[in-house]
C-alpha cells in the first residue's frame, strides 16, 4: 500500500477582514467601531496524497485552492484541523520539513531581478546546503530537461516569461524536493511553453517519485499530468477522485459525433442538436441511452461516421462548479 | 555552522553582485548623502568660528572628522526599515524566503552586511576628496581603529535587530508609520546623528545614554574620534551587545505569534 506524503483532515483557514461601508460618515464611524466579518477561505477538507501521486487542484478564482496550498507548505496557519506532509506539521515549519518541498507560484518570482539564475541558484545551493558535486549534477539534469542552457547566464530581468518561468522551477527544484505543490506554474504562457512545463513535470515525477499537487486553470495541465483530482468551491470539496470518473458522476450526457452525406437529414427524436456543419453533426445524448440511440442512428440512417466522445473536461467542471454552487444555494435557503 | 557561515558569504557575495550593478545609481545615492552632513558641518563650523574657534570641545576640524565619519556610520546604519515592511510582505518576498530552510531575518541581514562593502569601497574616494576640503582633525590610534570596525559592524547589527522588532508591528497592524516616526524622531535627536551628543544639555545626553540610538550612531564616532577612554569605548560594545541580544529575545520570542496571525497576502 502506497505511503501517505499529505494528509489532511477537516483542514480550516478562517481570514478576518475588516469590513467598512463606503463614505466619510462611515470612515469616522470606523475610527470608534471596526467590524470585521469572517470569510471562511477554506472550510474543513479531507483528503491524503499517496507517494508519487500527481493530483490537480482544481477550483475557479477564490475557492481555497492556493490557501490549501499555503497551509501545506507551513505559509499559513491554519484556523482548524491537521495537516501532516512527509510526516511534518507544516505549520511549525521545521529544516527538516522545508528541505524537502517546494512551492512554485506561477505569479511569483524567488529568483533575484537584476542577476543571472545561476547566481541565484547558488544562493540556493547554500540556502539547501546541496553538496557541491549533487548541485552540479541536479544543475545540469534541470538544464537539460528544461532547455535553458541559454538562459541561465542571462539578468533574469532580460528573459521572457516563459524563459523565467523555465528558470523559476528549475530554482525550485535544485534541492530535489519530496513534494512540490504548483500553484499555476504555466499561467500566461503560450502553448509550447506549457507543454514544456507540462512534460518537465512528469519527467521530475518519474525519475524523482515526488509527489505533486497541481492546480491550474488549463485543462490540458490536469489532463497531461492528473489521474486524480480534487475539485473545491467555496472551500469545500466537491469531488476527489479519479479525472475518468469525474466526467462519468458530473456529465449526464455523452456527445455522438455523426457525418452524414446530407445536412438537413431530420434528427428529431435522437437527441439535441448541439451544434450542424454541413454533414457533421453533434448530438447531445442521455449517457443511458447512448448505445439504444447509437444502434437506431446506424439502423436509420445513411451515417459515414460516428463516434461516441465525452464533452469536454472545461465544461464538466464548470458543471460541478455549477452544482456545487446550487446545492450550497439550496441549502442556504 | 558551517552551513550558516556559507549562507552568509554566498548572500553577502549576490548582494555585491546586485549592487555593482547599478554602480551610477549607487553612487548618486551617497552624494545625496552627503547633503545633510556638509549642512551640519558648515553650521556648526560657523557657530565654532564665532564662538572664540570652539564650541562643547569642538573645533571646526573635529566637526570635519565627526561629519566625515558621520557619512560612514549612516551608511552602515541602514537596514530594512520598518517602512520597508509593508512591501516585503505584500510583494510575496517574505513568504519566498518562509519557504526556504533558514530563518528570513538571516537572508537580510546577511544581504545588507554585503551591500555594506560596497558602502565602504564608495566611502572612500568620498571621504578623501572632502578631507581635501574640510581637513578633518582625525588622528585614531591602534585600539581605536580596531574598535572602531568592530563597533561599526555591532551598531549596524543592533539597529537591525531593533528594526526588525519594530517592523514586525506590520505583521498585526498595517500603516503604522506614525509610530515609526515617533522612533525615527528619538532617533535623530538622542542618536548624535543631528549634533554631537556633547553639545547637548546634561539631561539629554542621560536620556541618550539609556536609550539604544546612541549606541549605534554617535558612540563609534566618538570613540574613533578620541573622545572616549579605552574603558568607556569597550563599555560601548557592551551595550551594543545587550540592546542587540535584548531584541533578538523579543523578536524569538514574538515570532511564532507574528506567523499565527501571518495571512501571506499578495504571495
Amino acid at each position: 500500500m502506497p505511503t501517505t506524503t499529505v494528509h489532511a483532515s477537516n483542514l480550516e483557514k478562517i481570514f478576518k477582514v475588516p469590513e467598512r461601508e463606503a463614505g466619510l460618515r462611515a470612515a469616522v464611524k470606523g475610527l470608534v467601531v471596526r467590524k470585521h466579518r469572517e470569510v471562511r477561505a477554506v472550510d474543513g477538507i479531507t483528503f491524503d496524497l499517496a507517494q508519487g501521486e500527481v493530483v490537480g487542484f482544481l477550483g475557479p478564482n477564490g475557492a481555497g485552492k492556493t490557501t490549501t496550498l499555503k497551509m501545506l507548505s507551513g505559509l499559513l496557519y491554519p484556523t482548524d484541523g491537521e495537516a501532516t506532509v512527509l510526516g511534518f506539521e507544516p505549520s511549525k515549519r521545521q529544516k527538516e520539513f522545508l528541505s524537502q518541498i517546494t512551492l512554485v507560484m506561477g505569479q511569483r518570482n524567488q529568483l533575484s531581478w537584476d542577476i543571472p539564475a545561476l547566481d541565484s541558484y547558488e544562493l540556493n545551493r547554500a540556502v539547501y546546503q546541496i553538496p557541491d558535486q549533487q548541485f552540479h549534477q541536479t544543475l545540469d539534469e534541470m538544464v537539460e530537461m528544461l532547455g535553458i542552457e541559454d538562459i541561465i547566464n542571462k539578468p533574469v530581468r532580460n528573459l521572457s516569461l516563459g524563459e523565467r518561468m523555465k528558470a523559476e522551477i528549475a530554482g525550485a527544484l535544485l534541492h530535489l524536493p519530496k513534494v512540490l505543490f504548483l500553484d499555476e506554474p504555466t499561467i500566461g504562457l503560450d502553448v509550447t511553453m506549457q507543454r514544456r512545463i507540462r512534460g518537465f513535470v512528469a519527467e521530475y515525477n518519474r525519475r524523482h517519485g515526488a509527489t505533486v499537487l497541481l492546480t491550474s486553470h488549463y485543462m490540458a495541465d490536469v489532463v497531461a499530468l492528473c489521474k486524480r483530482v480534487i475539485v473545491i468551491h467555496h472551500g469545500i470539496i466537491l469531488y476527489d477522485g479519479q479525472l475518468a470518473g469525474l466526467v462519468d458522476r458530473f456529465s449526464a450526457d455523452k456527445t455522438i459525433a455523426l457525418t452524414l452525406p446530407d445536412s438537413s437529414i431530420n434528427l428529431d427524436g435522437y437527441g439535441e442538436v448541439a451544434s450542424r456543419d454541413s454533414g457533421r453533426v453533434m448530438l447531445q445524448v442521455p449517457r443511458t441511452e447512448v448505445s439504444r440511440v447509437t444502434a437506431r442512428l446506424l439502423a436509420d440512417l445513411p451515417v459515414i461516421d460516428l463516434t461516441i466522445e465525452d464533452p469536454p473536461i472545461e465544461d464538466v467542471i464548470e458543471d460541478v462548479f455549477l452544482q456545487g454552487q446550487q446545492e450550497q444555494e439550496g441549502q442556504g435557503t | 555552522m558551517k552551513g550558516t557561515i556559507d549562507f552568509y558569504l554566498t548572500q553577502m557575495k549576490l548582494a555585491v553582485i546586485v549592487q555593482f550593478q547599478y554602480p551610477l545609481a549607487n553612487y548618486f545615492y551617497m552624494i545625496g548623502m552627503i547633503a545633510e552632513p556638509v549642512i551640519y558641518l558648515v553650521v556648526w563650523s560657523t557657530v565654532a568660528v564665532q564662538q572664540g574657534g570652539s564650541v562643547g570641545g569642538y573645533t571646526p576640524a573635529d566637526f570635519a572628522a565627526y561629519y566625515l565619519v558621520w557619512i560612514l556610520v549612516r551608511n552602515m546604519n541602514i537596514v530594512l526599515t520598518p517602512y520597508a515592511w509593508e512591501q516585503y510582505i505584500q510583494r510575496g518576498f517574505l513568504s519566498m524566503e518562509l519557504l526556504r530552510p533558514i530563518h528570513p531575518l538571516h537572508g537580510q541581514l546577511a544581504y545588507f552586511s554585503g551591500w555594506k562593502f560596497v558602502v565602504i569601497v564608495m566611502w572612500i574616494p568620498l571621504a578623501i576628496l572632502l578631507s581635501f576640503i574640510f581637513k578633518p582633525n582625525l588622528d585614531p590610534t591602534a585600539w581605536q581603529l580596531i574598535l572602531f570596525f568592530i563597533a561599526l559592524w555591532g551598531g549596524y547589527l543592533m539597529r537591525f535587530m531593533l528594526l526588525w522588532l519594530l517592523g514586525m508591528i506590520t505583521f498585526w497592524t498595517t500603516r503604522v508609520s506614525a509610530i515609526f516616526e515617533l522612533y525615527f524622531t528619538l532617533e535623530l535627536l538622542f542618536s548624535g546623528r543631528l549634533v554631537p551628543l556633547s553639545l547637548m544639555p546634561e539631561w539629554a545626553q542621560t536620556v541618550a545614554n539609556l536609550m539604544p540610538f546612541k549606541w549605534a550612531f554617535g558612540y563609534p564616532i566618538e570613540l574613533i574620534l578620541g573622545k572616549l577612554t579605552l574603558q568607556q569605548s569597550l563599555l560601548g560594545l557592551g551595550v551594543q551587545l545587550f540592546w542587540t541580544l535584548l531584541a533578538l529575545f523579543f523578536v524569538r520570542l514574538t515570532w511564532r505569534a507574528a506567523m499565527k496571525k501571518y495571512s501571506a497576502v499578495g504571495a
